[in-house]
């Protein structure tokens, strides 16, 4: 069959996805395990240990405390509470933590340290995986066992106030809620109104057992203005206040009954020096945990530091605190202070009730279960429990009965630590047989790749495609029947969950199908390549030959941004390596240029001397070949420069400066938005122009940005578009001055803020009528296949639609990078790559380096907190998954996606180059795999390294859908092409 | 000819290495705490000065474009001036390239500066020395196919090597091993004399290897 480079490419593309979704549901297992959940309620709790007679406390031991309260602050870090900052803005905390009765520590979150998952920590004493953070957008209802649905199940009430999350975590769990939404970051006063407007009524009422209050205002003001922010201040003084209410409420009421209260204050995770998190700092990692209880007085004079304990403890210890059974999967270790103060019986019945569940836990995670050492320990301890019992029960002397029973309770600590620290570890869990598979499928579309890329890039642009011979051939047979083997023996001994196996008989066999005909494909490509190896090698020595600096830059920038990927820190720094690249390249471009113009001259007298010396040196044979690629690529390096000559003198200076200009915009740039891990506290344009003192200037710069674009974008469009492009960019103004980021001229102060949703639909409008004509041109220029021009300008309008959505979704202080792209994609298309005729592999590959720096200047990172997740509400009056999806995904890659979309463009535009597209389609498709499956492999094998879930699963992830959007880009240019051919 | 050529271009080019071994271990005789890392600074300069000196002293003892006639004192003075000015801007237009890259514009403009100085010795000061205030020819010397004698070629590897030096000694740099010579500049300018060295060290090597197959146009 034959294909063209592009379609074959489009293919490969598609085909590599599916691999690597597979690798990546291998890699990101969903947690599943012992999903017995809240179903078996029944299960009796242990009884307690005895040796020879039978102790009679076999029941769940009575709740610690009648009522519980939890505050929860988002973002709240430790030193907010323990530092400066608390001793000055949190007076009466301070005063609790430091002579009161509580009990503080400091919880360590584990990262992603973002709130979903972290609630779900705190609920559930589990660690959630890494995919939570993807499932942070519409967090279905929990189904793990935790306090919470335990409490209902007990028959407690809880009221729940605060962040919506917890109402889709637990739906139905509260008998009286109300949510704040937590996506309009710029408000920080009114969502923590909207919880503490009910609490004097509900402290008052006292009809409830549970309360949870989840204040969002401290996150917002992080995200808005930093940990540094004065507001912070403030916030804190209005927590402490009300921290200082809840106490006293709790207090008085406490008279009337028996039992005391417990006030649990905390924070679900910290907040970077950038004011974000996700990732594990320490600022973002650390978050205090106080536990204040009338239970917990202490003498003057007893100092309690603050512990260092994790966070998934809470779960443990509330459980126990309120007489419930403890989740399953809870990892976590009780807070042994919290019992303290209770008989010695009782204490080890908790101890023994958490080790119990550990143990159980463990049991059902790891096959060799007995040989950890935690095991062993519990073992030991739980004996030692049994004798303390007979003794107790016998009433000996109560001074050895207690020295005893320390003993006991010390054993039972150590258990605990040891079986939490290696439950903590085996949470890791990678499914090898469905990574193995996924790889297996990327690699061979690699190697398919690699190996069609001499014929890809012929002249014909087309390539034989051996699909049906395979087919019908032994090898493929033979290597379906022996996968189909390999898939039964591991599916049925598999112990562990497998997606894989999961999967119906049907889809792996057609995995498996599809893995033997690439194999065959493969190896046909092979045989080919061996075949015409001679016809090759002189291909090859030929080439080797004409390879320009260019060239080799690219290849070696390629090569070696694959190779940094197995760095934590050159991962964490990509944007570096991308930036750093970029600039080579404007310098190598200059280069070309300037020895173009400068030596045009020369060239003739010198393509003479070559001739000549080339004859007359001594081995004709093996130099006339050279003479002749050496006069090949002198004629080529001659085709410059009459074009360059023929340039007027205004054009002449602008192709001389514009690499300049180009490096210039990309040094303002890099000062625009600083990302990455080191250097991302440093001071920059974005955060000064965000802040609300510059709001004048940066209302100046969006509306010149807003113009700018204009200008650089209209002079291709048709009329209607533009006029549709002019009100569409004066309507993304507009929804900006709405939700209060920029002003208008004639209103000075802040009015009241809207979601803006009339302005953004009304962009909206405009994008989808942009898109619309453009489709419809391409389709008239393929129906009436005639017209070129009309091609050209269709293409044309689905990019400047993209470019008004980049504008519409991007930050306001993005809009600069919006504006420079164009600005250089202008420079270069005009000046750069027109002139200096490159080929379409070398623009292609121009076109993803500036992409993917772009990405960065836009301040993405390679890091889940740098997703502007707002984007996806522009427009929408609540959260609808699949729009607000698209438009996040769109928002994170606009710029590679623009410059994608300017590449097909571009290209087409330039009439000569007929095969001009499928090249570009298929280098665009090597550039991107090459890269994806190399970093798979190297996941795999650093999968236990200490960065694997802060670095390089993040930086998994952004591969992933970088993917999916290259795939979309292909399909994109495939089509381009196809209908081009059929003109 | 070409042979005597390649041993005296052998001999000049140990001269410089030798310049820059002196200039790491002589100015410890004479100053307290001295040493690369810490005092980097004096040591850019030192290094600078020295190899220019040697590169200068090696051009008027050495004369390697022997061709060039006889002319006016007031010739080579406005030659000199020439030069002095091509290295000043050589100078200014390497730390404008060291900031477009991303070095920060207003913290550490010394040793971005004084970087830019010893990457000039390394490159242009050589050039100078050669081929004389003649952008053109410059331009020939690192085009393809451009040399005319053992000297450009040589000329040639070694300023390609110290821009790769340099070039490669950026990548510790966002490296998170906390190293004292990760900050910058140090990483580059040990790049770019390194790459320096090793183009020294590599190109008569290299002409002396491809002696038969090297023709140059001119002899």
């Amino acid at each position: 069959m034959r294909l063209g480079s592009g379609t074959f490419a489009a293919c490969c593309v598609v085909v590599e996805v599916l691999g690597v979704v597979l690798f990546l549901r291998g890699f990101f297992p969903a947690p599943v395990r012992s999903f017995s959940g809240t179903k078996h309620q029944a299960e009796p709790p242990a009884p307690e240990p005895s040796a020879g007679s039978t102790s009679n406390w076999t029941k769940l031991p009575p709740p610690l405390f009648s009522k519980v309260v939890i505050m929860l602050i988002d973002a709240l870090r430790d030193d907010f509470v323990f530092g400066s900052k608390g001793v000055k803005f949190m007076p009466y905390t301070t005063y609790l933590v430091e002579k009161g009765a509580s009990h503080s520590f400091v919880a360590e979150a584990k990262p992603p340290t973002v709130t979903m998952p972290r609630i779900k920590a705190l609920m559930t004493g589990s660690l959630p995986g890494f995919i939570d953070v993807v499932r942070n957008l519409n967090s279905p209802a929990l189904l793990e066992d935790n306090v919470i649905a335990q409490a209902k199940a007990a028959g407690k009430r809880i009221i729940f106030y605060g962040d919506e999350t917890w109402m889709k975590l637990f739906p139905k769990h509260f008998v009286e809620y109300d949510g704040t939404t937590s996506y309009f970051v710029s408000d920080y006063t009114e969502v923590d109104e909207n919880v503490t407007r009910h609490l004097d009524k509900a402290l008052k009422r006292g009809d409830w057992d549970v309360l949870i209050l989840h204040y969002l205002g401290l996150d917002h003001i992080g995200h808005v203005s930093g940990p540094s922010s004065p507001l912070i201040g403030r916030k804190l003084s209005e927590m402490d206040s009300i921290l200082m209410k809840i106490h006293t409420s709790l207090l008085s009421e406490e008279r009337e009954t028996l039992l005391p209260n417990l006030l649990v204050l905390c924070g679900d995770h910290g907040m970077s020096e950038t004011g974000s998190h996700g990732a594990s700092s320490m600022e973002e990692v650390n978050t205090p945990l106080i536990l204040i209880s009338s239970a917990f007085e202490r003498k003057p004079g007893d100092v309690r530091r603050p512990e260092h304990v994790q966070q998934t403890d809470l779960a443990a210890t509330l459980a126990i605190g309120l007489g419930l059974p403890i989740p399953k999967n809870s990892v976590g270790s009780l807070l042994f202070p919290a019992i303290e103060g209770k008989p010695m019986r009782e204490q080890l019945r908790f101890l023994h009730l958490n080790t119990v569940q550990l143990a159980k836990l463990l049991q059902e995670t790891v096959p060799s279960y007995k040989k950890e050492p935690g095991f062993e320990q519990f073992k030991i301890s739980e004996r030692l429990h049994g004798n303390w019992i007979r003794l107790y029960l016998e009433e000996n002397n109560s001074e050895v009965l207690f020295n005893l029973g320390t003993k006991v309770r010390k054993q039972y600590l150590d258990a605990l630590k040891t079986l939490s620290l290696s439950l903590s570890r085996q949470v890791a869990q990678y499914d090898v047989y469905s990574m193995v598979v996924g790889t297996i499928v990327v690699l061979e579309v690699l190697t398919l790749l690699l190996l069609s890329i001499p014929q890809a890039l012929s002249n014909k642009a087309e390539l034989e495609v051996p699909l049906l011979s395979p087919v019908f051939s032994l090898l493929f047979y033979l290597t379906f029947l022996v996968l189909s083997a390999i898939h039964v023996i591991v599916c049925t001994s598999a112990e562990s969950s497998c997606y894989f196996c999961s999967l119906s008989w049907l889809t792996a066999g057609g995995v498996m199908m599809l893995i033997s005909a690439l194999l065959c494909a493969v190896v046909s490509a092979l045989t080919k390549v061996f075949v015409d190896g001679k016809l090759l090698s002189k291909n090859a020595a030929h080439s080797n030959a004409q390879w320009s600096e260019l060239d080799l830059l690219i290849l070696l920038g390629t090569v070696g941004h694959v190779l940094s990927l197995g760095a934590s820190s050159f991962i964490e720094e990509e944007h570096q390596t991308w930036y750093f690249l970029v600039s080579t390249l404007c310098l190598a471009l200059c280069h070309d240029i300037y020895r173009n113009c400068l030596l045009g001259d020369d060239c003739e007298l010198q393509r003479s001397l070559h001739m000549e010396e080339c004859f007359g040196s001594a081995t004709p044979a093996l130099q006339d070949k050279n003479a002749g690629s050496a006069v090949l690529e002198l004629n080529r390096g001659c085709k410059g420069p009459p074009s360059l000559d023929a340039l007027r003198g205004f054009e002449k200076w602008m192709v001389l400066a514009s690499p300049w200009v180009i490096l210039i915009c990309c040094r303002l740039l890099r000062s625009l938005n600083q990302t990455g891990v080191q250097w991302a506290h440093r001071p920059d344009l974005g955060l000064w122009l965000a802040s609300s003192d510059h709001k004048t200037a940066l209302s100046v710069l969006a509306a010149l940005s807003l113009v700018v674009i204009f200008t650089l974008v209209q002079r291709r469009c048709s009329l209607a578009s533009k006029v549709a492009m002019a009100l569409g960019l004066l309507g993304v103004y507009c929804y900006r001055a709405a939700i209060g980021n920029v002003l208008f001229p004639w209103q000075q102060d802040n009015k009241d803020i809207s979601k803006g949703i009339i302005e953004a639909r009304f962009v909206y409008v405009f994008v989808l009528g942009i898109l619309f004509t453009g489709t419809k041109d391409l389709l008239k220029s393929q129906v009436i296949a005639a017209d070129f021009t009309v091609k050209t300008v269709g293409l044309w309008e689905i990019y400047s639609g993209l470019v008004l959505l980049a504008a519409l979704l991007s930050r306001p202080h993005n809009l600069p990078v919006l504006v420079l792209s164009l600005l250089i994609q202008t420079l270069m298309a005009k000046f750069v790559w027109k002139p200096l005729r490159h080929d379409a592999a070398e623009i292609t590959v121009m076109h993803y380096w500036f992409g993917q720096a772009f990405f960065y200047f836009q301040g993405n990172s390679n890091n889940i907190a740098t997703v502007d997740i707002s984007a996806g509400f522009v427009g929408l009056d609540a959260y609808v998954e699949i729009p607000a999806m698209f438009l996040t995904a769109f928002a994170t890659y606009a710029e590679p996606v623009l410059w994608a979309s300017h590449l097909v463009s571009f290209l087409s535009s330039e009439a000569s180059s007929g095969s001009a597209l499928s090249h570009a389609c298929f280098c665009y498709a090597l550039i991107r795999s090459f890269p994806v499956s190399a970093y798979i492999i190297l996941v795999t094998s650093l999968r236990y390294h200490l960065f694997i879930w802060s670095v390089f699963s993040p930086k998994l992830l952004y591969e992933g859908m970088h993917l999916l959007i290259t795939a979309a880009v292909c399909v994109f240019f495939t089509a381009m092409d196809q209908t081009n051919t059929k003109s | 000819m070409k042979d005597t050529d390649i041993k005296r271009l052998l001999y000049t080019h140990l001269l410089c290495i030798f310049s820059i071994i002196l200039s790491i271990f002589i100015p410890s005789l004479f100053l307290e705490n001295f040493s690369i890392l810490e005092t980097h600074l004096t040591w850019l300069c030192i290094c600078s000065v020295c190899v220019t000196a040697v590169n200068l002293v090696l051009y008027l003892v050495v004369k390697p474009n022997a061709s060039s006639r006889r002319s006016s004192l007031s010739y080579k003075v406005t030659r000199f001036l020439k030069c002095c000015i091509y290295f000043l801007m050589s100078c200014f237009s390497f730390h404008i390239i060291f900031v477009l890259y991303g070095a920060p514009l207003i913290e550490l403009v010394l040793e971005t500066f004084l970087f830019a100085v010893t990457l000039s010795t390394f490159t242009t000061v050589p050039c100078l020395c050669l081929l004389g205030p003649n952008i053109k020819a410059w331009l020939r010397v690192f085009s393809r196919n451009g040399v005319t004698s053992v000297w450009e070629n040589s000329l040639q590897i070694t300023t390609i090597s110290s821009f790769v030096g340099t070039w490669l000694g950026a990548f510790p740099i966002p490296l998170d091993w906390e190293r004292p010579w990760q900050v910058w500049p140090i990483s580059c300018t040990l790049g770019a004399t390194f790459g320096y060295v090793a183009g020294l060290v590599i190109s008569p090597l290299w002409i002396y290897w491809n002696r038969k197959q090297l023709t140059y146009k001119n002899n």
